[in-house]
């Protein structure tokens, strides 16, 4: 194994062929921007940030149907801080708040569990977005829900897989010369799910941590084994190769996999979470907004997430969509890529 | 003081300026807030100053929830107004408070949040000359503003515009313990990260004692280190370089942080200054600093450097912008 300095040196000076690694998951994106890890590479060495930011990929008729939601009597919509400001076809969630539009902010998802107690009359919708970090929680909360009998609590679910998108990825646009896998969702679904897709498009994939000395491991990596149908797990003791089985076995209880609509994607098929059996009267109405499937009109999303494109090459970007007046969803996430590239190149 | 009903509530006639009001004043507020001035009971504080120039500030505090570890929002009230004087130079002198009280308030909350109004400026030496109090609908909330005036000595000249190349950047030490504090209390998380929330001006004092010279000094409350070095960079038309390794975070709050996906750059705080000085003064004021119970964990960050805005070497070596936060520092999805 080769030390820090060296695998420093070696993608400082990297003069092969130019490589475009895809970091899958946004915390990637926001790891690699807080190290400089950028800075660090040779100018033939292309990080691309994908489909894996969950806030990036939420349509808009979503937030729009949220919105909805929040302005009908007796409802309250329950949510994340970072959906708070996603643009819908109109407004964002934080926008409609100023007409009176009922928006809780929650830190933690079971809360909602005791309010839907106290407070009969209101029926509490959870903004369910995520990967499969988050659906576990979403599935325990309607299991105990269930249990106690709460009849106002609902789902509308945006819940995605993460391996639907990357074949998606790989099968239109076949020019991405390795992966870094999400370190999270991966301690769920388990190492071993990349295999087939990584022999099938031969691409060598890394299951990484999120330390800047795990970054830079994985990248390395991906230079030594280009062109390798191989799974590399490089965040052992964390991830294993089946995942976490129970967090499994509960996904697939409350919830089956369908067709998804994905911001700048469109829609892919089996990409989706949604309520099934006895849970399926918790939905909020989800699989409706699979019908409108158009993209907003001038976002380059679509090319961004794939790697077609850099953020800055989109004409909107630091015009009509900036952090403080975001259009696109990559440009209001944190871990968005249009949101990093606007604070690594503005000021 | 514990207030003999403690289920006694404020209501609309507290603020009346009836006989309600008039209570609230005569066990409440003067048996805590008595002094030279305030004690005469006229309808303005009357003072003699000296000649010379003074700083002014107002700031209003609406923090929930009102009483975290490390402090209240009493504490908070005096210390932000004395932190901001302290910035300027000046030593606070006066100071006045308003109080804004919602319908339902319990009146030991109330007391307990003077009392601890009353230690702030007692620890800090500035002395409430004014105040007044405004009842309002709602449910038990409480607001508070406080202006504070200070005279600023002959010869001290601290300016966001004074950053020149090659000043030393220090802060006093561990960033986001107050902002987490408050996060965790909100969270209902159990830790032992406590608010840093004090009053600085004897820690400013003690440098200009030392014949140091601070060129600019900000108290890095919301939005964090990386927004406040970005409005300084920005006054003095620099670039401020900092060094990852260097900038002080206790482990706990890293942790926090890292679990809530906050970097505490961008992390509020309440009794850290940053302050820029000569790069030969540096070592000086870090070793004075570090003696001093509300400095000891305070480190050199950074240099100003040619450019504009502010960027960072990594741990690992690399180089990135700091930009300044947009928005608030929302915990994220995942």
């Amino acid at each position: 194994m080769k030390n820090q300095e060296e695998i420093l040196k070696q993608l400082k000076n990297y003069d092969g062929p130019p490589l475009k690694i895809m970091e899958v998951c946004g915390t990637h994106t926001a790891a690699l921007f807080r190290n400089g890890i950028h800075s660090l590479l040779s100018p033939k060495i292309q990080l691309i940030s994908g489909p894996g930011c969950p806030v990036c990929v939420t349509p808009t008729q979503y937030i729009d149907r949220l919105v909805e939601i929040s302005l009908t009597p007796h409802h309250q919509v329950w949510t994340f801080g970072d959906m708070m400001k996603v643009p819908g076809e109109e407004e964002s969630l934080s926008q409609a708040m100023g007409r009176g539009a009922q928006v809780h902010m929650m830190y933690s998802p079971f809360q909602v569990l005791e309010a839907a107690l106290a407070n009969p009359d209101i029926t509490y919708v959870l903004a369910a977005v995520g990967f499969e970090t988050t659906t576990p929680l979403y599935a325990q909360i309607l299991k105990e829900a269930r249990e106690k009998g709460l009849k106002n609590i609902r789902l509308l679910t945006s819940l995605k897989q993460i391996l639907p998108a990357m074949e998606w990825i790989l099968s239109h646009r076949n020019t991405i010369d390795g992966f870094l896998c999400p370190g999270h969702v991966s301690t769920i679904i388990g190492w071993k799910a990349y295999q087939p897709l990584a022999e099938t498009y031969k691409k060598p994939m890394v299951v990484a941590g999120f330390t800047g000395t795990h970054l830079l491991k994985a990248i390395h990596r991906i230079l030594e084994h280009g062109g390798e149908g191989k799974v590399f797990n490089d965040y052992p003791g964390v991830v294993s190769e089946e995942g976490n089985l129970l967090a499994k076995q509960l996904m697939e209880e409350v919830f089956q996999p369908e067709e998804a609509v994905w911001r700048g994607l469109g829609a892919i098929v089996d990409s989706g979470w949604y309520l099934k059996g006895p849970f399926a009267v918790y939905d909020m109405g989800s699989y409706d907004l699979r019908k409108d499937k158009k993209l907003p009109p001038g976002c380059l999303c679509r090319e961004v997430i794939i790697g077609d494109n850099t953020p800055a090459e989109c004409p909107m970007f630091g015009t009509e969509c900036s952090p403080n007046h975001p259009y696109g969803p990559c440009m209001v996430s944190e871990e968005g890529a249009c949101g990093i590239w606007y604070g690594r190149i503005s000021i | 003081m514990v207030w003999k009903d403690k289920y006694m509530k404020i209501t609309m006639a507290h603020g009346s300026g009836g006989t309600a009001s008039h209570q609230l004043m005569e066990e409440i507020f003067a048996p805590c807030f008595h002094n030279s001035v305030l004690d005469l009971r006229e309808d303005a504080a009357v003072l003699s100053l000296d000649p010379g120039e003074y700083a002014m500030s107002t700031d209003t505090f609406v923090v929930t929830p009102l009483f975290y570890k490390g402090g209240d929002i009493g504490k908070l009230s005096v210390c932000g107004t004395v932190n901001d004087l302290s910035c300027m130079g000046a030593r606070p002198q006066y100071m006045t408070c308003g109080f804004i009280l919602e319908e339902g308030l319990s009146l030991e909350t109330l007391s307990q949040v003077v009392k601890s109004m009353v230690e702030a400026a007692k620890e800090a030496g500035i002395l409430l000359v004014a105040g007044d109090t405004k009842v309002i609908d709602g449910q038990g909330g409480l607001y508070i503003n406080t202006t504070g005036i200070g005279r600023i000595p002959s010869g001290r000249n601290v300016r966001g515009a004074n950053l020149e190349l090659g000043d030393a950047i220090l802060v006093t030490g561990n960033l986001g313990d107050h902002h987490a504090t408050i996060l965790s209390h909100r969270m209902n998380i159990e830790n032992q990260i406590q608010s840093d929330n004090a009053p600085l001006n004897g820690l400013v004092e003690a440098l200009f004692e030392a014949d140091l010279h601070p060129k600019t000094m900000r108290d890095i409350t919301r939005g964090g280190l990386g927004t406040v070095l970005n409005e300084l960079a920005q006054s003095s038309r620099v670039g401020i370089r900092l060094e990852e390794e260097r900038i002080p975070v206790s482990r706990s709050v890293q942790g926090f942080a890292e679990i809530l996906g906050l970097d505490p750059l961008y992390m509020g705080n309440e009794g850290k200054l940053v302050l820029a000085l000569p790069w030969e003064e540096g070592e000086k004021a870090l070793a004075l600093l570090r003696q001093h119970e509300k400095g000891k964990d305070a480190a050199i960050v950074g240099r100003v450097v040619e450019g504009n805005g502010v960027e960072l070497r990594t741990r690992l070596g690399g180089l990135r912008r700091v930009p300044p936060l947009v928005g608030e520092g929302l915990p994220r999805i995942c």
